[in-house]
């Protein structure tokens, strides 16, 4: 017992270790008011140290309680930990080594109170290029308005929808048009559904039915309307059947196992697959190879970009997805913002170029300019 | 008007929303969890609508005895006796409804993933032959990377680890970056067409 104590004593007594010093407390800037930051110098015995606890009060002599800890050779800490915007906070560090004896305190930080900001400073680099890139963009709507013509290249996954529903159409067998796993937020998943707009005006034309299994009943809504008013913008208003797009199923694997099982089941001559996928991506469009259909895929997800490259017909890459409608309605308004995309490439291009030279000759200005 | 509605409410929520990530205040980020909310709260109701399609699809199969109306009678006898094993009994961790969701489906799903092994193996066989100049490159380089990263591989030649990363850290880094480049630029071209309402496919008769 006697030795319990001495060791309990021995280990909950203040050692020679020298606290930290110059403990300052302040305001993290450019928030919402719930994070200050903490800073010190490291205590002359930091080499010794297992770290340093740090403790806060909302007075300046009592009331203090441990609110993290941080290991040794770090003078920084964020206080993160239910800060409330205008209550003022002190703050106090000691040193703990290794078998959990402590130093003394260090001498509280100075009052400090949190804020929240109206503008992030840290963005304006973000604020100037989106000016920059919307003033790109709308100078070359703008242009096209104005009735100039603009070149946007060829791309082959494109140009082959057409063959693609036309086979369908020759071999009496419908259309599998798979907008993948995104939701309606999904930049990747309103590009599918914009070609889909596209295609679905083909098989109203050829009278070819289009089957749409959706993952998102969001999607499925939205999908829906869409093929209706390119039916009836076609004239053939009777031809759009609800029954063919429908909900599926809202996980990633059984929705793979539904729409694997529409391929084996209904034979669709087309498998069209764009938007957002995972790795459901290569089961679909093995499936649709085995079963023989011309498949035409199109997503940004770079890590499936090789399943499908390797698995279908065509693939429609990264922006061209985004591309597509603008490449297939023709619309010149629509196609100009593909070529003020491509204007903002330049300027991207020269940046990085100049910014690699630069990097190289040991100046970071053009990197830092990139930091938020 | 059936299109205008539309475009101005998406015209204003994306300022707002595009004010707001420049907005570190309390207020604004406040803000921004409410609208988080309000998707989540929309997508519960968009349930229903999935739930009324899956079921009114499945229904119709099996009423006019449609080709593989079978597999639709199993599907809606699975739904319909979970949601009521569900409701009856919970949903706790230890409820009949968590063993059947631990036992049945999760094994179903991981079956589902697994097949990703052999699908793997059968595209690779197709793409991996030395049709042209490319897919000769495309071949030597799997080869490399096959080798490169398991153990026969360094006993061939310990260099060639370090090479497989030369490759992945450097080529194709620059491959996907620049994809990544162009998907991000075309994402935001994207969004400010939508928000000025130029792109109207998503509302139907694209760019009309």
């Amino acid at each position: 017992m006697l030795l319990f104590y001495i060791l309990t004593q021995i280990s909950t007594t203040p050692l020679n270790i020298i606290p930290p010093s110059e403990l300052t407390a302040y305001d993290n800037p450019n928030d919402d008011g719930k994070k200050i930051n903490i800073e010190w110098t490291l205590s002359p015995d930091d080499s010794l140290l297992d770290g340093y606890e740090i403790w806060r009060s909302e007075i300046k002599d009592s009331g203090y309680y441990k609110i993290g800890y941080i290991g040794r050779q770090k003078a920084h800490y964020q206080d993160a930990m239910q800060v409330k915007e205008g209550v003022t906070y002190y703050y106090e560090i000691r040193c703990r080594d290794r078998n959990y004896n402590y130093s003394e305190f260090s001498v509280p930080s100075e009052p400090v109170v949190s804020s929240s900001q109206w503008y992030d400073k840290n963005k304006t680099n973000v604020l100037f290029g989106l000016f920059l890139f919307s003033f790109i963009i709308l100078g070359a709507i703008f242009q096209a308005k104005k009735g100039k013509t603009l070149f946007i290249r060829k791309i082959n996954g494109l140009d082959a929808l057409d063959e693609a529903v036309g086979r369908a159409t020759e071999m009496g067998r419908p259309v599998l048009y798979v907008p993948g796993l995104g939701g309606v937020g999904d930049i990747a998943t309103i590009a599918a559904i914009n070609i889909l707009s596209q295609v679905a005006k083909k098989t109203a034309e050829y009278n070819t039915p289009i089957l749409v299994p959706n993952c998102d009943p969001i999607v499925m809504s939205v999908v829906q309307e869409v093929v209706k008013e390119a039916y009836l913008e076609k004239g053939r208003p009777e031809g759009y059947n609800t029954e063919h797009i429908f909900y599926l199923v809202g996980s990633q694997f059984p929705y793979a196992a539904g729409v694997g099982g529409i391929m084996v089941r209904e034979k669709p001559a087309t498998n069209l697959f764009m938007g957002y996928f995972a790795a459901e991506a290569l089961i679909l469009a093995e499936t649709g190879n085995i079963s023989g259909a011309i498949q035409i895929a199109g997503t940004d997800a770079v890590s499936q970009l090789p399943f499908f490259i390797t698995a279908c017909d065509y693939t429609i890459m990264g922006e061209e997805l985004y591309a597509a409608s603008a490449y297939l309605s023709r619309n010149p308004t629509l196609v100009s913002g593909i070529k003020g995309q491509d204007y903002n490439k330049l300027v991207l291009l020269f940046f990085l170029i100049l910014g690699s030279i630069l990097g190289l000759m040991g100046n970071n200005f053009i990197v830092n300019l990139f930091h938020s | 008007m059936r299109k205008l509605v539309p475009l101005r409410i998406c015209l204003v929520c994306g300022i707002v929303m595009l004010i707001q990530f420049f907005i570190p205040h309390n207020y604004s980020q406040t803000f921004f969890q409410y609208a988080l909310d309000w998707l989540i709260v929309c997508g519960v109701f968009a349930v229903v609508i999935g739930l009324d399609s899956n079921f009114r699809l499945h229904l119709t199969r099996i009423i006019r005895r449609k080709k593989g109306w079978g597999y639709s009678l199993i599907t809606m006898v699975a739904v319909l006796s979970v949601a009521f094993i569900g409701i009856k009994f919970g949903i706790g961790a230890d409820s009949l409804f968590m063993k059947i969701y631990r036992n049945v489906e999760v094994p179903m799903d991981a079956t589902m993933f697994s097949l990703l092994g052999f699908f793997m193996a059968s595209a690779s066989f197709r793409a991996f032959k030395a049709k042209n100049k490319e897919a000769t490159v495309l071949l030597i380089i799997a080869v490399l990377m096959m080798l490169g990263r398991i153990p026969i591989g360094y006993f061939m030649w310990d260099k060639l680890p370090n090479l497989v990363e030369w490759i992945m850290m450097y080529p194709n880094m620059a491959a996907q970056r620049g994809i990544l480049l162009g998907v991000g630029l075309g994402a935001a071209a994207m969004q400010l067409k939508i928000l000025l309402g130029i792109e109207r496919g998503w509302l139907g008769g694209a760019g009309d």
